[in-house]
């Protein structure tokens, strides 16, 4: 039996019978659409996040204080001592490394933001002119903080766009003062809100000078610094010096941490592959579901079409022929289900796009290939059992069985 | 060309067992023509079953134009079913979804035959019962008699040796029964042998040969002169 009679048959079955055809193409073509959506709001959560590290730039070290950033104080709590405090002088201590190009010590908290009797509570970070560049911010209007030494802090801050606009208003910020916490500070500049970080909306962040920021918050420990580098290839070097320079002059204890802005990327990207690889294995399920409707339909046309089952064998028809017709037939509605479901999903894709500009839909090619081939698997696994029942008909009983 | 050799076939119903054949001998001559008569429960439908391959007998051996039948597997007894066998049926069993040509293809189809030769050999039994202009017409849009023809068409399109035809008449008219009837005949007549099992006595008097059963055995075996 030639390959292309097989389909012809199996094709006028589809059409003799279009109601349920429809209908399985729909439970089919939902099932492999699902897929193809979840995977790609995976798939762009992680381009979201992989890019939002990325534009910090791959060539950072993060020095954080504390032994291991997830453990907590460790063995140095059950001590009964906590890490020394990373200081102003341990950052500039840093220069001391040829590789390092720029150093931006930060602190961070909370403080409410007043000007001419409106308030409002704002982050503030405290760090040093480097930021803006290492961060890849820009400024609207006026200029970031001044290029002082780390330990100078001049009363002047950079503010974030919504902050300005709450407490100005439409009119003219850099220049006035506002007070931030028990301090007053002069408004240098004002950020653009292009700014992308991770877990600060630029645009409700108040920037000051690191030492305003210590002594703002009374606190004697930084909580970051970040360094960038001048050669990337030189990064693990540099993040020895960084925890021996910094181990001298803690007395010998060697309680940072320093990681590498690619190992945060590389984790990230690991958890989301395996998020997006579960929501398509989730949505998989409906694939599986869809399968069952499938045998469920054949074994119905299997009693139907028992005299014709019958026929085929009286007219010469081998057993594992029939198996091919139904089976073939479940592959034809799971298949052609499938790639509308490809269709589908790929058209809501490019319609959430243009929805949410903002988020990046991408539906991973190998999403595609899984669904199309799961539903074509499912087709061929649940098709079987029929099409065995079908082959195995006692040709007299299924010539004499209803019509 | 056909020969049985105490052939028998049980049933198991319930607790009973039946004997819907019970050690028939039986021999048919190639070309011959021969009617099965019988009641009902007398055995006609299964030796035709079993003469077709439809079904395989309890006991006993069918040998077919000298091969003896009875140790086949299914898949053999298709195969001689393709080559050897043609079909009629009391209610023609056409594939309603495909028309008239697709149906009579059929059996070629089954056997792999290229779609050129299948084509040439469809219009030409097409021809042989007269329904070359019901071509692409479904079996839905065809009189009863039609259908019967087209089925017929489809028995003989693998040129089998022997025609088998159960009730071949049981639902059509007279006059689309008697086209039926000359249409089988004519196609004895060149050639092919010919078993019909038949209730119609006036159809079964028409044969070279009238075989009576009666509960699984033979017992009226005449020919005519």
């Amino acid at each position: 039996m030639r390959l292309s009679d097989i389909l012809f048959l199996g094709y006028t079955t589809l059409i003799r019978y279009p109601l349920r055809t429809i209908m399985l193409l729909i439970a089919t073509s939902i099932g492999v659409m699902a897929v193809i959506l979840l995977t790609a709001v995976g798939e762009g959560a992680r381009d979201y996040i992989t890019g939002e590290f990325r534009s910090l730039g791959t060539n950072l070290l993060i020095v954080s204080p504390g032994r291991n950033e997830t453990s907590g104080g460790g063995v140095l709590d059950l001590a009964g001592l906590s890490p020394r405090p990373l200081t102003i002088e341990d950052a500039q201590s840093l220069f001391q490394i040829d590789n390092v190009r720029r150093i931006a010590p930060v602190v961070m908290g909370e403080a409410p933001a007043q000007y001419d009797g409106l308030e409002r509570s704002a982050p503030i970070i405290g760090t040093t002119p480097e930021f803006l560049s290492i961060r890849q911010w820009e400024m609207e209007s006026g200029s970031f903080l001044p290029g002082v030494s780390m330990r100078y802090s001049p009363p002047v801050c950079a503010i974030g766009k919504e902050i300005k606009s709450e407490l100005f208003g439409d009119t003219t910020a850099v220049g006035e003062w506002i007070r931030i916490g028990d301090r007053r500070c002069r408004v240098a500049g004002v950020l653009a809100e292009e700014g992308r970080a991770i877990g600060i909306d630029v645009q409700k962040i108040v920037v000051i000078p690191v030492a305003l920021g210590t002594a703002l918050f009374n606190r004697d420990s930084l909580y970051r610094i970040i360094v960038d580098v001048r050669t990337t290839s030189r990064m693990d070097q540099t993040k020895q010096s960084i925890l021996s320079i910094i181990k001298r002059r803690h007395q010998g204890k060697e309680d940072i941490t320093v990681i590498k802005q690619d190992t945060v990327l590389q984790s990230f990207d690991n958890i989301f592959n395996v998020l997006t690889m579960a929501l398509g294995s989730i949505a998989s399920i409906s694939l599986l579901v869809a399968g069952i409707l499938i045998m469920n339909v054949m074994l119905v046309a299997v009693s139907q079409r028992q005299a014709e089952i019958g026929l085929l064998k009286a007219i010469g028809a081998k057993n594992k022929q029939i198996n091919n017709l139904f089976v073939v037939e479940a592959i034809m509605l799971s298949g052609s289900g499938a790639i509308m479901g490809l269709i589908l999903g790929h058209s809501i894709t490019q319609v959430l796009k243009v929805a949410f500009p903002d988020f990046n839909f991408l539906p991973p090619m190998w999403a595609s290939y899984v669904s199309l081939i799961v539903a074509l698997i499912s087709g061929i696994i649940f098709g079987l059992l029929p099409a065995r029942r079908a082959a195995k008909l006692d040709p007299v009983e299924a010539l004499s069985g209803n019509k | 060309m056909i020969r049985l050799d105490k052939l028998s076939r049980k049933f198991q119903v319930g607790n009973q067992v039946v004997h819907a054949l019970d050690e028939v001998d039986l021999e048919i001559n190639t070309n011959d023509y021969v009617s099965i008569m019988g009641v009902s429960g007398s055995g006609k439908s299964t030796l035709l079953n079993i003469l077709g391959l439809l079904d395989t007998p309890t006991s006993g051996d069918y040998i077919l134009s000298g091969i003896n039948t009875s140790k086949m597997d299914d898949d053999e007894m298709a195969g001689i079913r393709s080559a050897k066998i043609g079909f009629i049926f009391q209610s023609f069993h056409l594939i309603p979804r495909l028309t008239a040509f697709e149906n009579i293809e059929m059996p070629m189809i089954l056997s792999g035959i290229s779609p050129n030769e299948r084509s040439m050999k469809v219009d030409s039994a097409l021809e042989k019962v007269g329904l070359t202009d019901r071509a692409d017409h479904k079996p839905e849009q065809l009189s009863g008699g039609q259908r019967q023809r087209v089925a017929i068409a489809r028995s003989i399109v693998m040129e089998p040796d022997v025609l088998l035809a159960d009730e071949p008449t049981g639902n059509l008219d007279t006059t689309s029964g008697n086209e039926v009837v000359k249409l089988i005949e004519e196609l004895n007549s060149a050639g092919l042998t010919l078993i019909v099992v038949t209730h119609d006595r006036e159809m079964g008097e028409r044969s070279n040969r009238l075989i009576e059963l009666r509960d699984g055995k033979i017992i009226n075996d005449q020919r005519k002169p």
